[in-house]
């Protein structure tokens, strides 16, 4: 254990800003922004400060903190990180500051603003950090708090209705989830992540359940599966995500879709796929298909969107959906002699790149809306603009080129992962990767359709009258995502090697039906 | 230990003193009210800091009272009894604080509420049946006093059909008290007496012994169909009342089926356990549904009073060491977010809008005029809702795991409860609290609301703490609970479930 609780600080001190943010009420609408905006940068400077002496060869958890807590139910206080905790606590230390931004001048009463988004990011590290069920569970139902109050009070018209539905989904997803871990609890006595993914994968978990005879067992599979499919979100339980994600406002968009929708892929591959290695290979083909209706009709449905926000958030279903497909490919190919092995690597790196290029250009793609928005008087329909290119080059170009990172371009951030992913695949499962190639092509077209009908030919709409290109504060936000876009499409390498040895032994071990 | 019956005594005479010094002003009553509850808990807090947990009643007073009978007052305590001895404190305490704006009768009033609060203190500390069920009635009438003298919404008719409701269940526990003593040929009213006599008797014989002293204690609890009291009853109470009601009589009732009724008759529980843990379930996701389908914010609460006593229905029902420590905690849980809610409903909405219509209370933006009341109700629903880092959390989870164990199937119904219970308090906060956003049309008129006061923040305060320590180190509590689920009267009617 490192002398300094490294990982507490990652979590607790964005809630100390909130603590502070709630004890100051008279602090000035600009120092609240700055108190806000300096607590959540603490996440990347603590990472920062991790990863100087992270062992990039150990597959284990490092800077591990462990302390007894309830004694009665076997509890502890558990943190600890690995290669993918530490791949999304970097892109939740980048993401933050930047959604910060996005609201910085648009937002109203920022004090409380700040409070609530501090206290939603340090949830959010806090799911990506913490071992122990009860531990992971708090900041896992905590976050929708916060993210209820943010989408409610600072979201669009429809916002209430949003809010509930997203809540109501998310927790009555959790309600099966919880139900899942105390089966678990009652035939294990233990919630501890690291040792309920020993008796995974030895047999143990899955023999003690099977103890339970009828339906149980599986029911115990589903309950977890449900919590976490509703979270990502797996087709078909995606309906609340769209309303979500559009009446939010912008900076909360960004975190929803770069950061919380990764605690349920996270959740996938530490839980799900650790835990219940058996049931999962077993119910990996139907679970292929739900995955790729997401891909599929995801990209379909974001076709038809005319609201730009709407299109964004069904493209990210869309890209969610790859990664689960490569996991799911992984487990329905598990024991299959051949090159599996391989295979599965490259799928399961995929997985962890898209986590993070997602995070960083569906934000991107939610911040440029939000510059529309905000140059437009609220409008964000795909027919509301026209020309903008000629009015806003700067602009145009820094989407233009998160655009064409969420396609997927050689060179740029997306490609590499969804490269790796439908190697994999095909390797594992070809027909899936076939009939995920249509997602793609559906992908295209829309962010095209958006390019095309937003930036090009005359200018009209919004953009008709007086459309200044963006500021300062503009490009402290989108070129340094943009430069990273570049950065990682070229070196991916900065981020593999951060979970190569876990992911090889990950695919050297794969948990055995 | 030996300071805890005093509980009982400071009570009785704070009743006495704050009668008096209501005929001089209001205010000598309050204080008066207010040092007497704080007093009485004080002997609680006192045995909690220096309890040596261990299974078995710990006795404090055992002298004879009617010698012919063999009833003794005897009064001990134990890790479940110092459990429900805090939270009566801390209720009373809380109770006092949120009803410091009473002004008609000031004095009458926290008379009968502090001897409200003696027979509780009494209940809790009781080790002889019959003598429970004195101070169980002891409890019972100024409840109805209460109601019927301060209270708001068709008070007659909820006092009267509280009293009504309670006096059954109180005959039922009487009736099948005096059936196991006299037709088993009992020579005393403790527990351990008792069983001994019921347990003589024929097995169909034992199942309605069982019947009567358990349905008639789950009454006051709230067991579905018999909850009907439970809503109307809180809506109508005034603050402190309802605060009261929900918070600690209601765990009266729980209580009695776990220490008198289960250990009675081990048979006739084996007989009514799986009718017992079906009904649990059913008031769960029942009272929950009822609970979303309200227009008056107070009968929201009130019904998810009835939905989460259901949890400790159901901890009982399943009857293993973990459900029971379970159920135990969520009495202590439910006490507090339930007597939170109400404060917040009652006295800091309530008595400012003079309105509690979720339809009227949207068209006003609450938590701009009223910050401090948003915040704590948010907080209050939050753990009501059973989110961790609140009480409700551990509480409900130890249940479910010891529910797991003996039925998976009312698990996963209870499991659903859950989500009806986010349902619920959402919308209560949603429409309660934060109805109209500022980009809609302001309202027709904001009404000019006079500010939180010191004593309700104060209250607020004491509560949430109480809420969130309890969330954070659920030990604290379950290391005195355990052990005494260990003594041989409770594992004669426990199964399993080593905690």
């Amino acid at each position: 254990m490192s002398p300094i609780p490294i990982l507490s600080l990652i979590v607790f001190v964005p809630w100390i800003g909130a603590l502070l943010l709630a004890s100051l009420p008279r602090l000035g609408a600009q120092a609240c922004r700055g108190v806000a905006l300096a607590f959540s940068l603490s996440t990347l400077g603590l990472a920062a400060d991790a990863l100087l002496s992270f062992d990039r060869a150990s597959t284990g958890y490092q800077f591990v903190e462990r302390h007894g807590w309830i004694g009665a139910l076997n509890v502890h206080y558990h943190l600890g990180l690995d290669g993918m905790s530490m791949l999304l606590v970097i892109l939740t230390g980048i993401l933050s500051p930047a959604c910060l931004l996005a609201s910085w001048r648009s937002v109203r009463e920022p004090r409380f603003f700040g409070l609530l988004f501090l206290i939603l990011q340090g949830a959010a590290l806090g799911v990506f950090l913490a071992l122990d069920f009860f531990h992971w569970f708090i900041f896992w139902e905590l976050s929708l708090i916060p993210a209820y109050f943010l989408i409610r009070l600072w979201g669009g018209a429809g916002a209430a209705r949003a809010a509930y539905q997203f809540v109501i989904y998310t927790i009555g997803g959790s309600a099966f989830l919880l139900l899942g871990f105390v089966a678990i609890f009652a035939a294990t006595g233990s919630l501890d992540f690291d040792r309920l993914a020993q008796m995974g994968a030895d047999g143990t978990l899955g023999a003690r359940l099977a103890a339970l005879g009828g339906f149980w067992p599986q029911a115990v599979f589903l309950g977890v599966l449900l919590g976490f499919a509703v979270k990502v979100p797996l087709y078909p339980f995606h309906t609340w995500l769209p309303p979500a994600y559009a009446e939010a406002p912008t900076g909360v968009s960004m975190f929803l879709t770069g950061v919380m929708s990764k605690m349920g892929v996270y959740g996938f591959l530490r839980l799900l796929w650790p835990l219940f290695p058996g049931p999962l290979h077993a119910a990996a083909v139907p679970l292929l298909w739900l995955a790729l209706g997401g891909a599929v009709f995801g990209a379909f449905a974001a076709m038809r969107q005319t609201d730009l926000k709407r299109m964004i958030a069904y493209s990210s279903v869309n890209h969610l959906s790859y990664c689960l497909l490569a996991l799911f490919a992984v487990s329905a190919a598990t024991g299959r002699p051949g090159l599996t092995r391989d295979a599965s690597a490259a799928a399961l790196s995929g997985t962890l790149l898209q986590m993070f290029n997602h995070g960083l250009s569906a934000a991107a793609l939610f911040y440029c809306v939000g510059v529309l928005e905000a140059r437009s008087g609220g409008r964000r329909g795909l027919g509301d603009f026209g020309g903008v290119r000629s009015a806003a080059p700067v602009f145009a170009g820094l989407c233009g080129i998160a655009m064409f990172s969420s396609l997927g371009l050689p060179g740029l951030n997306g490609f590499i992962g969804e490269f790796l992913i439908f190697l994999g695949v095909w390797g594992l499962v070809p027909w899936a990767a076939a009939l995920a190639c249509l997602g793609l092509f559906a992908t295209a077209l829309f962010l095209l359709t958006f390019w095309q009908r937003v930036f090009h030919g005359p200018r009209a709409g919004a953009a008709a009258g007086e459309f200044p290109d963006i500021g300062g504060l503009d490009c402290a936000v989108l070129v340094p995502m943009v430069a990273l876009m570049f950065v990682l499409g070229v070196l991916p390498q900065i981020l593999t090697g951060l979970f190569n040895p876990l992911v090889t032994s990950w695919a050297n071990h794969l948990p055995l039906p | 230990m030996s300071p805890l019956p005093w509980s009982i005594y400071i009570s009785l005479a704070g009743a006495l003193l704050a009668l008096a010094a209501g005929r001089r002003s209001p205010g000598a009553a309050r204080w008066t009210a207010l040092a007497a509850a704080v007093a009485a808990w004080a002997p609680a807090l006192l045995a909690a800091a220096r309890f040596v947990p261990g299974p078995g009643l710990q006795t404090l007073v055992d002298v004879p009272w009617i010698p012919s009978v063999g009833v003794r007052y005897h009064l001990a305590a134990d890790g479940i009894s110092l459990t429900l001895l805090l939270l009566t404190g801390l209720a009373a305490t809380a109770g006092v604080l949120f009803s410091w704006n009473i002004q008609e009768r000031t004095g009458e009033f926290f008379a009968l509420f502090l001897i409200l609060v003696a027979g509780v203190y009494g209940v809790f500390l009781s080790a002889d049946a019959l003598l429970l069920f004195v101070f169980y009635e002891i409890a019972i009438v100024p409840k109805y006093f209460l109601i019927a003298g301060w209270g708001s919404t068709n008070r007659e008719y909820a006092a009267m059909k509280l009293a009504l409701y309670s006096f059954a269940g109180s005959a039922m526990v009487l009736a099948g008290l005096l059936w196991a003593y006299s037709v088993g040929g009992g020579h005393a009213f403790g527990f351990a007496d008792l069983a001994e006599a019921a347990a003589t008797l024929p097995r169909h014989q034992q199942i309605a012994v069982f019947a009567l002293v358990f349905f008639g204690f789950a009454t006051l609890a709230g067991i579905f169909p018999l909850h009907t009291w439970a809503p109307t009853g809180h809506v109508a109470a005034p603050t402190a009342a309802s605060m009261l009601l929900a918070g600690v009589v209601m765990k009266l009732g729980a209580y009695g089926c776990l220490r008198v009724a289960m250990p009675l008759s081990p048979v006739g529980f084996a007989y009514w356990q799986s009718t017992i843990g079906w009904l649990a379930v059913i008031g769960i996701v029942y009272a929950g549904l009822v609970a979303l389908m309200q227009e008056d914010l107070k009968f929201v609460i009130g019904y998810s009073s009835v939905s989460h006593m259901g949890f400790v229905i159901l901890g009982l029902a399943a009857a293993n060491a973990q459900a029971v420590s379970g159920a135990v905690l969520q009495m202590f849980s439910h006490g507090v977010i339930a007597g939170l809610l109400f404060a917040v409903v009652g006295r800091m909405v309530y008595d400012r809008t003079h309105t509690r219509k979720l339809s009227v209370l949207r068209t006003m933006p609450l938590y701009r005029l009223l910050p401090f009341a948003a915040a704590v109700f948010v907080i209050a629903g939050v753990a009501s809702m059973g989110l961790p880092g609140f009480s409700g959390f551990p509480a409900e989870l130890t249940v479910l795991i010891g529910t797991w164990r003996a039925s998976p199937a009312w698990a996963a119904v209870a499991a659903l409860g859950i989500l009806v219970a986010a349902a619920f308090t959402l919308r209560a906060i949603q429409l309660g609290f934060f109805g109209t956003s500022e980009k809609s049309e302001p309202p027709a008129q904001v009404p000019h609301l006079e500010p939180i006061s010191l004593p309700e923040k104060a209250g607020a305060l004491l509560l949430i703490g109480a809420t969130v320590l309890v969330g954070l180190r659920p030990d604290l509590l379950l290391n005195w609970i355990n052990p005494a689920l260990q003594s041989a009267i409770f594992q004669s009617v426990l199964k399993g479930g080593a905690p």
